[in-house]
């Protein structure tokens, strides 16, 4: 075979790749910006005018503008909160060593594992009885079992790769544990922390059943809403589409910035 | 070689994660086995009682809660092979030397369908798989294939979670035996072709190895997302038409929140956390040696 053939071939095999990925999202787009008449067209039409009346209706008229905040509030808050309380324990268990170390990484894996719906069971079960049905709050907690487990992980391992020579150096000048953490391995773990942030925050953003079950209104999830909108016969196909497209923007971006530890973190590490 | 730290500050350190992860993580599960003993009927509140085993019985002789795993794993054993297939040929195509933009592109674009919100995946389902005008069977038409019911027809709908199934997930495995490829010393990797002009030989003999971890990662994960998998299929199908596309996470969910019987979800959730972790137990014996 000429290396010019392959090439070709190769390049074409390379931009069907592209399109196959990207064209979901094409169609996305431009289903958003279709009025319903021209959504409904049959075979469907790939020029039409461009309207923007589906976001605004959306936004403003439908309410998904509180969704997303809502969305935002509960995302960013539990993204917070899970690497307050992880950043510590990752840097015990990289540097400290105690009994139990490996029985608390079992669990901390297993919960990567477990599906969703065994805990919103008893979740919805527990928080109806406190009285804490659709609240912020409670999918902010909830949420804490994916995103916890997946900062303590990529920390600890980022924690790992700053050399223990630092720490010694602090600790015979006499700082505590803490003042080392905060003053010497937090600095140079930023990365680490940063990718685990964004890991919490697309998780937490993406999630669907979780919202469905323990929100009705007041905290009610962009997801959520989306979903609602498939109810009834005629459905609202330009409408859907622009929610879609406001739900997915954000994770994308994330998820490009974030992208060379993608595999990393979502196989827990199991893949450099 | 981390040194002694006194009890107090080990404590201090990792004590609010375990105690938030035991309060939301565990807790929850003991109310799950409470709840799974009972008759528990969320609109029968007033007759909760003890029944002993009696769901776990009924779970284990259930036809439907059999069929919904049997689903599950009837997806997964089309998808996991059609993701390992094609991932590895992607993967070899973006691992071949050469054409750095385009490359680079194709690996950013693998990124978008595994970040993407489950949920908006089941609507992009609905649009463009619809009968009359959907995209997918104005692509058809001209093979004779333009009118096709595929959220109607329970092997038509199942064929559609496949596609979607395979379309998000089909990256990531592709990006997982990417990572191995890189792993191959270059000296290694350019002997062999030397040797042999078949790529089949240098991929059975030199390449393989190196791909194995991320393959037998692949394997568990995929597991157990596919015995995870809820927001697209309920987005795409809701389980229907019929059960035909009911896997055992949607099961759960519609004999606990849609026919309120607690009690006997909370059985089914059970048993489905058993299985989990003994998939997770594989999961760490095969990577976590060392920890």
């Amino acid at each position: 075979m000429t290396s010019s053939r392959s090439i070709w071939i190769q390049s074409l095999l390379l931009l069907a790749i592209l399109l196959v990925c990207v064209f979901p999202f094409y169609w996305m787009v431009t289903t958003s910006l279709k009025t319903q008449v021209v959504a409904l067209e049959s075979p469907p039409v790939w020029l039409f005018e461009p309207t923007l009346a589906n976001y605004r209706e959306a936004l403003f008229d439908d309410g998904v503008l509180r969704t997303l905040m809502n969305s935002l509030i509960i995302a960013i808050s539990t993204t917070a909160l899970a690497i307050l309380l992880g950043v510590p324990a990752a840097f015990a268990l990289a540097r400290f060593e105690f009994r139990g170390k490996k029985d608390l990484w079992f669990w901390f894996i297993t919960n990567r594992m477990v599906s969703p719906i065994v805990l919103a069971l008893p979740f919805f079960l527990i928080v109806r009885q406190l009285g804490m049905l659709d609240r912020h709050i409670t999918l902010i907690l909830i949420y804490l079992t994916f995103n916890l487990p997946i900062v303590i992980w990529i920390c600890t391992d980022q924690f790992r790769g700053i050399p223990y020579d630092l720490d010694e150096a602090a600790r015979i000048e006499g700082a505590s544990q803490w003042i080392i953490l905060r003053k010497i391995c937090l600095p140079l773990a930023m990365p680490g922390v940063a990718v685990s942030g964004i890991f919490s925050f697309i998780f937490s953003w993406n999630e669907l059943m979780f919202g469905l079950v323990l929100t009705r209104t007041t905290a009610k999830t962009a997801p959520a809403m989306a979903v609602s909108f498939m109810e009834g016969y005629n459905l609202p196909y330009g409408k859907i589409m622009a929610t879609s497209t406001l739900i997915v923007i954000p994770v994308l971006i994330f998820a490009l910035l974030a992208s060379k530890q993608l595999v990393r973190g979502l196989t827990m590490g199991a893949v450099k | 070689m981390p040194g002694k730290v006194p009890r107090k500050t080990i404590f201090a350190f990792i004590g609010p994660s375990v105690i938030a992860l035991a309060a939301i993580g565990i807790v929850p599960l003991l109310y799950a086995a409470w709840t799974s003993l009972h008759f528990y009927n969320l609109t029968k509140l007033k007759r909760v009682k003890f029944i002993g085993l009696e769901n776990y019985w009924d779970v284990l002789t259930d036809s439907v809660f059999w069929e919904a795993m049997g689903r599950t794993f009837t997806l997964l054993s089309i998808a996991l092979p059609l993701q390992l297939a094609l991932g590895l040929g992607i993967a070899l195509i973006l691992h071949k030397p050469g054409l750095t933009l385009l490359k680079t592109l194709a690996r950013l674009s693998l990124v978008l369908p595994m970040a993407t919100t489950y949920a908006v995946v089941g609507l992009l389902g609905q649009v463009m798989f619809n009968q009359k005008f959907g995209v997918v069977n104005q692509f058809l038409s001209p093979f004779g294939g333009g009118n096709i019911n595929w959220i109607g027809d329970p092997t038509n709908a199942f064929t559609m979670i496949i596609f979607w199934d395979v379309w998000q997930w089909t990256p990531f495995v592709a990006l997982v035996l990417l990572a191995g490829l890189t792993m191959v010393p270059d000296e290694i990797e350019e002997a062999a072709r030397l040797e042999t002009k078949s790529w089949w030989t240098v991929l059975r003999y030199v390449q393989l190895p190196f791909l194995m971890p991320g393959l037998v990662a692949v394997l568990i994960l995929r597991t157990a997302d596919t015995l995870k998998l809820f927001d697209m299929v309920f987005t795409l199908t809701r389980g229907g038409p019929g059960s035909s596309t009911e896997l055992i996470s949607l099961m759960i969910q519609r004999v606990g929140f849609r026919a309120f019987d607690q009690g006997l979800a909370s059985a089914q959730a059970i048993i489905l956390l058993i299985i989990t972790i003994i998939l997770s137990q594989i999961y760490i014996r095969v990577f976590y040696k060392e920890v």
